[in-house]
């Protein structure tokens, strides 16, 4: 204190000046420059996977290669058209199944029973499901659907693999229709059930349109992350070589091949054509499921506003 | 229904009586907000519940239209009688107590629907036949709000200000025709300009409704009401929390003017809350 | 109490004084078919719901008993020997247990800084707002990549780039065990590699999102007392948000240990117990993906108790985090 005094008596000027070789300014400095490193790395990755696949995807990219269907092992000529239409069916066939159960899901949790034992207990079992390894999905699906032969006496099957896409989108779709209900204010709620609707009519025309974007948000995060798995599928929907017949039921009995399933099969392949197909494979679907995740972040922000 | 169905419990029902509360105890959980409030609510008036915060009165409010079933640790005691039923009895379906006594609340909360939805929305879900665009031009007149609604009816209803939301909330609430409206501080969010034009309002409304409203502002009360219940909230032992109960329930002029009981006296004339 | 058990619906009649519009509002009362709805759809809500404790709960069942007649054969010897022996029908899931959980907790050690730095330097103002938002949205697209399109680039681009490293890694520590086989292509150290690519989104993104919701009531009071950037981060940012940190560190464990496609591409796919993380290893994911197809007998049974173990292991991690997350995020 008194030192303090004599000081400034003195008429001596603090030096607050940056003093960068100070002890702690260094530290501070190193430790930027090392996050900073550690960001750079983090990205790399990305742009050498997307670069390469970009590279060496795109630049196969033919019209005969979309349209074609893929040779027998040793042949040169063809494409991965069958694929593309696979993992759009099977998408689609695993949106069909998990929506409903996860929007309903999600219904349940936000608007019947906030805190009720019960949907304590479902949102904990969702978390689990959600954290379920993609493989035992398959497996899962393997023991239930494939071995019974339980769908009109088919094993593999494109709804076998949409079920087993759909045990994966089920938590993610239910979390996000929750957490979309829950952020529509209750003053809404109130105002409708005030003038007498019911909880139906509440739901069905005020709170769900109201949460929309970020419920549709969800749905296409979900099925973006369903259209890249390949872990379930491989011995769920297996694959084929041949065009689904999908203008008659059989079409989605029968084994159905899939571009990640095909990306998988091509790559562990001695054959550089079907290598260079893997390639294209990959190219073809991380456009699609980019373009769904950039998407949906568009969703986003129009929520946002 | 048929006439042999009615119930029994026209034996304490009188004409004039819109709502009976019968010895009502609310709480949340182990916990009671408001206890023992005995209390019957005049047809075709306007009756004031005023009080200090924390005392029950926006809770004996919401448990008229049983909006307090939405809150899962919410239970009630004694009972509430519409027109000599009890709103509480075991066969009373919440939603069809609510199409018949209205609420305005205290947040304006138009739909995000257009202006013109706003409207016909509670007035379609209620089987409304009529015409439905005389009806939201009547109920919009009705709440004072149809001069600066007519030209954007087809805007979002969230493109209004507050003031002239909470009237079209109002409107919402009329056109659904209820018998009763109840009105949880509906200006406790507004300006004095609005406040003034829903206190218009509210003297037209009361020819055709019975109205309930809550306020933390005795002037509103002394200016809109004929009938005012004065609830305060006071420690009871060994609890955690208040208890609120009615403590007087007269003419709004007796309850300012001559009111009898001390507690009253001080709260009117400002002593506390 | 008069409980008028007369009717559910209130009588207009005993009401009197009815507005003359009444009438027209044909819905007053609600008919059946409404009510009838209105249940129905709350109904049909809570099945919703419960398809997700019945899922779950086949999930648990259907391996549970696939592997039955492997757990009453082998029982516990299963978990720590590792002859997997189709042609003698002898199983031991011993060295997929062991590269599961080696693979995974490797890969842990490597992103969580990683992970954890990255997310510290996108939440601290050392760069523009639009770099590091620009940032941020790489990692996270990084995460949309399918794991297969990681394993097909791990093969053909990964692997031959970082060979001469395992070469010289080989030369100069064979005498240690984890470096005491040569190099061979597929192996440990690549899949470990490609898993740490997998899981340091989740950790960013998680790390993030729990250093966004610090208060910054907290770095203004360090700020105020004359702590630099790095010693508010480390003294009083990083502790409040250490909950959620931990929280998604066990996830990408529980995700790592579950993760297939890239692993089963890179890893050998072998059988046989090896230290040396430059050999070719197995995990239970990749083991499933492999051989799950053409299994048969007791193979698909001994497949299945693997299977189990992988619930078991990935159940508890995730189970764990959830209570972590619960439990220290009450603190602040």
């Amino acid at each position: 204190m008194t030192q303090t005094l004599t000081h400034n008596q003195a008429g001596s000027v603090p030096d607050l000046s940056y003093k960068p070789f100070q002890r702690r300014n260094i530290s501070s400095g190193a430790l930027s420059f090392l996050a900073a490193l550690f960001a750079v790395i983090a990205v790399l990755p990305l742009i050498l996977v997307l670069g390469y696949v970009l590279i060496q995807g795109g630049s196969k990219i033919s019209l005969a290669l979309l349209t074609q269907l893929p040779p027998p092992p040793g042949l040169e000529e063809g494409g991965i058209a069958n694929a593309i239409v696979g993992t759009l069916v099977v998408s689609a066939i695993a949106a069909l199944i998990a929506v409903p159960v996860g929007v309903g899901g999600g219904i349940f949790l936000a608007e019947y029973s906030r805190s009720g034992w019960f949907a304590q207990f479902i949102r904990f079992g969702t978390n689990v499901l959600a954290g379920v390894p993609s493989i035992i999905a398959g497996v899962f699906i393997y023991g239930t659907i494939v071995t019974s032969r339980i769908l009109f006496g088919n094993a593999y099957s494109a709804v076998a693999g949409g079920a087993a896409l759909a045990v994966l989108m089920i938590p993610t779709v239910i979390k996000t229709t929750d957490e979309g209900l829950k952020l529509v204010p209750d003053d809404l709620r109130r105002g409708a059930l005030g003038v007498g609707a019911s909880r139906f009519i509440t739901i069905v025309r005020i709170t769900l349109p109201a949460a929309l974007t970020p419920i549709a948000t969800g749905v296409v995060l979900g099925i973006a992350r369903a259209a890249g798995e390949t872990a379930p599928l491989i011995f769920t929907a297996l694959f084929s070589p041949f065009w689904s017949d999908l203008l008659t039921p059989e079409g989605i009995f029968a084994p159905i091949a899939t571009l990640s399933v095909m990306i998988y099969n091509f790559a562990i392949m001695p054959y550089e054509f079907h290598n260079e197909l893997a390639w294209a494979a990959s190219f073809v679907l991380v456009v699609m499921i980019l373009a769904l995740n950039l998407f949906s972040r568009w969703l986003a922000r129009i929520a946002a506003k | 229904m048929t006439i042999l169905q009615q119930p029994q419990a026209t034996e304490s029902h009188n004409e004039d009586v819109a709502l009976s509360l019968q010895n009502v105890t609310i709480s949340y959980g182990n916990f009671e907000a408001v206890k023992n409030v005995y209390c019957e609510i005049p047809r075709g008036k306007v009756t004031a519940f005023i009080g200090p915060s924390g005392c029950g009165k926006s809770t004996v409010l919401r448990s008229l239209n049983r909006m307090n079933d939405l809150i899962e640790s919410c239970s009630l005691r004694g009972s509430i009688l519409f027109g000599g039923v009890d709103l509480y009895g075991p066969r009373i379906d919440p939603v069809e107590v609510r199409r018949r006594i209205g609420m305005v609340f205290q947040q304006p909360n138009p739909f995000p629907k257009s202006i013109y939805d706003n409207i016909a929305f509670g007035a379609r879900i209620n089987g409304y036949a009529g015409d439905m665009d005389e009806l939201v031009e009547r109920s919009l007149r009705q709440a004072a709000v149809w001069d600066e609604c007519k030209d954007k009816l087809n805007e979002s209803g969230c493109s209004l200000s507050g003031g002239q939301q909470q009237r079209l909330c109002i409107a919402r609430t009329i056109a659904i025709q209820p018998e009763v409206i109840l009105m949880d501080e509906p200006c406790s969010a507004l300006d004095p300009i609005s406040t003034l034009k829903i206190e218009e309002t509210m003297h037209e409304l009361k020819k055709s409704f019975t109205i309930v409203i809550v306020t933390h502002n005795m002037q509103q009360a002394v200016r809109v009401s004929d009938m005012t219940a004065f609830y305060n909230a006071e420690a009871v032992e060994g609890g955690t929390g208040k208890v609120g109960y009615l403590v007087e329930f007269n003419d709004t002029d007796k309850i300012f003017n001559a009111p009898q009981q001390q507690a009253t006296q001080d709260y009117v004339s400002g002593r506390f809350g | 109490m008069t409980s008028s058990g007369s009717g559910h619906t209130l009588c207009k009649h005993a009401l009197g004084c009815m507005s003359d519009l009444d009438s027209r509002y044909l819905l007053r009362s609600r008919p059946p078919a409404e009510k009838l709805v209105d249940n129905s759809f709350r109904n049909l809500a809570i099945a919703m719901a419960s398809v997700v404790a019945i899922v779950l709960f086949s999930i648990l069942v259907v391996v549970f008993q696939g592997g039955l007649d492997s757990m009453a054969r082998y029982g516990w010897q299963f978990l720590v020997t590792s002859d997997w022996n189709p042609v003698d029908d002898q199983y031991g899931a011993g060295a997929a247990i062991y590269g599961t959980l080696i693979t995974s907790l490797l890969a842990l050690l490597i992103a969580v800084p990683l992970g954890v730095g990255t997310a510290i330097f996108i939440t601290e103002n050392i760069i523009p707002k639009g770099i590091r938002d620009v940032i941020g949205l790489m990692v996270e697209l990084l995460a949309a990549i399918p794991s297969v399109v990681l394993g097909l680039w791990a093969i053909f681009v990964m692997e031959p780039f970082i060979r001469p490293g395992l070469e010289l890694l080989y030369q100069l520590f064979n005498w240690f065990p984890l470096f005491s086989t040569p190099p061979m292509g597929p192996g440990t150290i690549p899949a470990v590699l490609i898993l740490v690519v997998m899981i340091l989104p989740i950790i960013t993104a998680i790390s993030r999102d729990c250093l966004n919701q610090v208060p910054p009531q907290l770095r203004e009071a360090a700020y105020g007392v004359g702590t630099t950037r790095w010693g508010a981060i480390i003294n009083v940012i990083l502790p409040a948000a250490i909950s959620g940190i931990i929280g998604g560190v066990m996830l990408a464990l529980g995700r790592a240990m579950g993760e297939t496609m890239a692993v089963t591409m890179i890893i050998g796919n072998s059988n046989n117990f090896s230290v040396s993380l430059l050999a070719p290893g197995n995990t239970i994911a990749a083991m499933l993906a492999n051989q799950f197809g053409e299994a048969d007998g007791s193979q698909v049974s001994s497949l299945m108790y693997a299977a189990f173990v992988l619930i078991v292991l990935t159940l508890c991690v995730n189970i764990f985090a959830q209570w972590i997350v619960k439990r220290l995020s009450l603190k602040y």
